[in-house]
C-alpha cells in the first residue's frame, strides 16, 4: 500500500488539535513566569513559585486534605470493588444483576445530579459536611471505575487455575489471596491509580459535599480562579503537570512490566 | 464439583454501599420533587406538583432549550473535529506518540484548564494582549461570558473523550474496504461515508455519549467562564440548592436531566446491541480505553 506523501485532510486536522489542547498550557507556562500581576509580559520573574512554596500555606493544606481523601477513597473504593468484582464474575447469585446495574449507573449519572442527592441525603441524616461526607462522597463515584477495570481482568482470567486450587484442597480464602489476587493485582492497582485521579480531580462531586474546614485542593483553585486572574495557581499548574509527569511516567512503566509479568 | 456460592459474600459490601449512597439519595431527590418546598429550605410534607409544573415555566424552559442547545452543538462541533483526528490517529505509524499528545494535556486539573482560558480570554488575558500589540485592539475586548465561549471551552473538555473511543473503533476498521470501494470507482468522501462511517458506528454512538452527557449536565465550564447569561441547567440545580434553596425544585430539575441522559443511554444500549453494530464488549472496550488513559497516560 502506498502512503501519500502530502499532508491529508485529517493529519491537518490531528496536528490543529494537538495544538488547541497544548495552546492554553503554554499561555499558563509563560504566565507563570511573569513578574508582575496582570496579563502583560512585563518580565521573567519566579516571584509565583516563590509564593506558591513559600506564602501559600492554605494552598498546602487543601492540597494535603485532597491526598488523604484521595487515598482514603480509592483504598476503601479497591476493596469494596474488587470483592465484588470477583464475586460477580464467579458466581451467578440473586440480585446479581442489581449489583452490576448498581455499578454502572453512576457512570453516566451527570456528576451534578450525584453531587445534589448526596448533599440532601446527608442533609436528611443530619450528618455534618465535611471531610468524611467527602470521604463517602468520592468512594461512591470510584467504585464503579475499580469495578470495571478489575472485572476486565477477571475475565481474562484463566478459572481452570482456580479449580486446580480447589482440587488441591485450597479453601476460599486461600484462593482467593494466593491464586485470584496475585493474578488481577495489575487490575487491582490501575483501578486503585485511577480512582486517586478521579479523587484528585473531583470539584463537582466536592463541591456540594464539603463543608467549611474541608477544602480540598479543586475548591481552594476555585475559590483562587472565582474573581479573575491569580498568578499562583498559574505556577501551581506547572508544577502539577511536571509533578504528574514525574509520578505517573514511571508508575506506569512499573504497571506494564507487572502486567507483562504477570 | 460442588462448591459453596460465595458470590453474594463478594458482592454485598459494595451493592450495599451503592444502595446507601447511591441508590437511596437518588430515590430521595425522586421523592423530594413531589413534595412541598419548606420555607427556609429543605422540605415540607404534603403532595404536590408545583416544582414539575415549574419546568415548564418561561425562565428554566429557556435554560433548559439553551441547555440541550449548547450540548447539542457543542457535542457535533467535538464529533466533527474528532473523527479526522482519530483517523489521522489511528492510520499514523506511531499511534502511541498521539495519542500520548492527546492525552498530555488532560493530566491538569480540571479547573485549571477552564483556567487557562480565562487567562486567554479574560479582558486581561493573552489574546486583549496580543491584539493590542498588534494594533487591531485600542480597548479591551470582552471575551469571556457568552455562550461561544461556553461551547468552546466545553469542546476543549471534552475533545479526548470522542478520540479516545474514536480511535479503538477505527484502528480495528478493516481499511482495505475504504480501497476495494475506490477500485470499484467511489470517490474518496463516497468511500468514507458510505462504507467507513456505518462500520465505525459504534464508536461514533460512544463518542457522542461519553461527550453529550457530561457536556449536558456541565457545571463548572458556564459558571467561570459563561456568567448569569450562558447558565446551563447544572448551575440552576445549584443555585436553587445553594442559594435559592428550593429543594423540590432542584430535584426535579436533576430528575429533568438524569432522565434526558438515561434516554441517551438507553439509545447508547440500543444501537450497540443492533446486529450490525459492534457489539456491547467493544463498548467495554472503548470505556476501559477512556478510563484508563485518564489514569495511566
Amino acid at each position: 500500500m502506498s502512503r501519500r506523501k502530502v499532508p491529508s485532510f485529517s493529519d491537518a486536522v490531528f496536528w490543529t488539535v494537538v495544538v488547541f489542547l497544548f495552546m492554553p498550557l503554554f499561555v499558563l507556562l509563560l504566565y507563570s513566569f511573569n513578574a508582575s500581576k496582570g496579563g502583560t509580559f512585563t518580565g521573567f520573574s519566579l516571584v509565583w513559585y516563590e509564593r506558591l512554596f513559600f506564602g501559600s500555606d492554605q494552598l498546602w493544606k487543601a492540597f494535603g486534605k485532597s491526598v488523604s481523601i484521595a487515598l482514603g477513597s480509592a483504598s476503601l473504593a479497591t476493596f469494596l470493588g474488587t470483592l465484588a468484582a470477583v464475586g460477580t464474575s464467579r458466581y451467578k447469585f440473586f440480585g446479581k444483576g442489581y449489583v452490576q446495574a448498581m455499578s454502572f449507573v453512576p457512570m453516566i449519572l451527570p456528576e451534578i445530579v450525584m453531587g445534589v442527592s448526596l448533599l440532601v441525603f446527608f442533609a436528611g441524616l443530619g450528618l455534618k459536611l465535611g471531610m468524611a461526607t467527602i470521604l463517602i462522597a468520592h468512594t461512591t463515584f470510584n467504585i464503579p471505575f475499580v469495578y470495571l477495570l478489575v472485572s476486565a481482568r477477571l475475565e481474562e482470567f484463566d478459572s481452570s487455575v482456580i479449580e486446580a486450587a480447589r482440587d488441591l484442597g485450597a479453601n476460599e480464602m486461600q484462593t482467593l489471596l494466593k491464586v485470584i489476587v496475585p493474578m488481577i493485582v495489575p487490575g487491582i492497582l490501575s483501578g486503585w491509580l485511577t480512582a486517586v485521579t478521579l479523587s484528585l480531580e473531583d470539584f463537582v462531586i466536592t463541591f456540594f459535599v464539603a463543608g467549611p474546614g474541608s477544602t480540598t485542593l479543586p475548591l481552594y483553585i476555585y475559590s483562587a480562579i472565582r474573581f479573575g486572574v491569580s498568578p499562583v495557581i498559574n505556577a501551581l499548574s506547572v508544577v502539577m503537570v511536571v509533578g504528574t509527569v514525574l509520578l505517573v511516567y514511571p508508575s506506569r512503566r512499573f504497571l506494564k512490566a507487572f502486567a507483562a509479568g504477570a | 464439583m460442588r462448591q459453596r456460592n460465595y458470590g453474594p459474600w463478594y458482592s454485598a459490601p459494595q451493592g450495599l454501599w451503592l444502595t446507601l449512597f447511591f441508590a437511596a439519595p437518588l430515590f430521595i431527590i425522586i421523592v423530594y420533587s413531589f413534595l412541598k418546598k419548606g420555607l427556609y429550605g429543605g422540605v415540607e410534607p404534603g403532595f404536590s406538583l408545583a416544582a414539575w409544573h415549574a419546568l415548564g415555566g418561561g425562565t428554566l424552559l429557556a435554560v433548559a432549550l439553551r441547555t440541550l442547545l449548547v450540548s447539542l452543538v457543542a457535542t457535533s462541533i467535538t464529533i466533527l473535529i474528532a473523527l479526522p483526528a482519530s483517523y489521522s490517529i489511528a492510520r499514523s505509524s506511531n499511534q502511541s506518540l498521539r495519542l500520548f499528545l492527546i492525552i498530555v494535556p488532560f493530566w491538569t486539573n480540571f479547573l485549571v484548564r477552564v483556567y487557562a482560558w480565562i487567562a486567554i480570554l479574560g479582558s486581561e488575558g493573552f489574546l486583549n494582549d496580543a491584539l493590542r500589540w498588534l494594533g487591531i485592539l485600542s480597548t479591551p475586548a470582552q471575551f469571556l461570558y457568552n455562550q461561544g465561549t461556553v461551547v468552546l471551552v466545553l469542546v476543549y473538555m471534552y475533545l479526548p473523550y470522542a478520540i479516545l473511543p474514536l480511535f479503538s473503533t477505527i484502528e480495528k476498521f478493516d481499511f482495505t474496504l475504504l480501497e476495494a470501494a475506490r477500485d470499484l470507482g467511489a470517490s474518496r468522501l463516497t468511500a468514507i461515508v458510505r462504507i467507513l462511517l456505518p462500520n465505525i458506528r459504534g464508536g461514533i454512538v460512544t463518542a457522542v455519549l461519553f461527550t453529550f452527557i457530561p457536556i449536558f449536565g456541565a457545571y463548572a465550564v458556564p459558571l467561570l467562564v459563561g456568567g448569569k447569561d450562558a447558565y446551563m441547567l447544572g448551575n440552576i440545580i445549584a443555585d436553587q440548592v445553594t442559594k435559592t434553596r428550593n429543594w423540590p425544585l432542584a430535584a426535579s430539575i436533576s430528575m429533568a436531566v438524569t432522565l434526558i441522559t438515561g434516554i441517551g443511554a438507553l439509545v447508547y444500549a440500543y444501537t450497540s446491541s443492533r446486529p450490525a453494530a459492534p457489539q456491547v464488549d467493544d463498548a467495554e472496550d472503548d470505556l476501559d480505553y477512556i478510563i484508563q488513559a485518564e489514569a495511566l497516560p
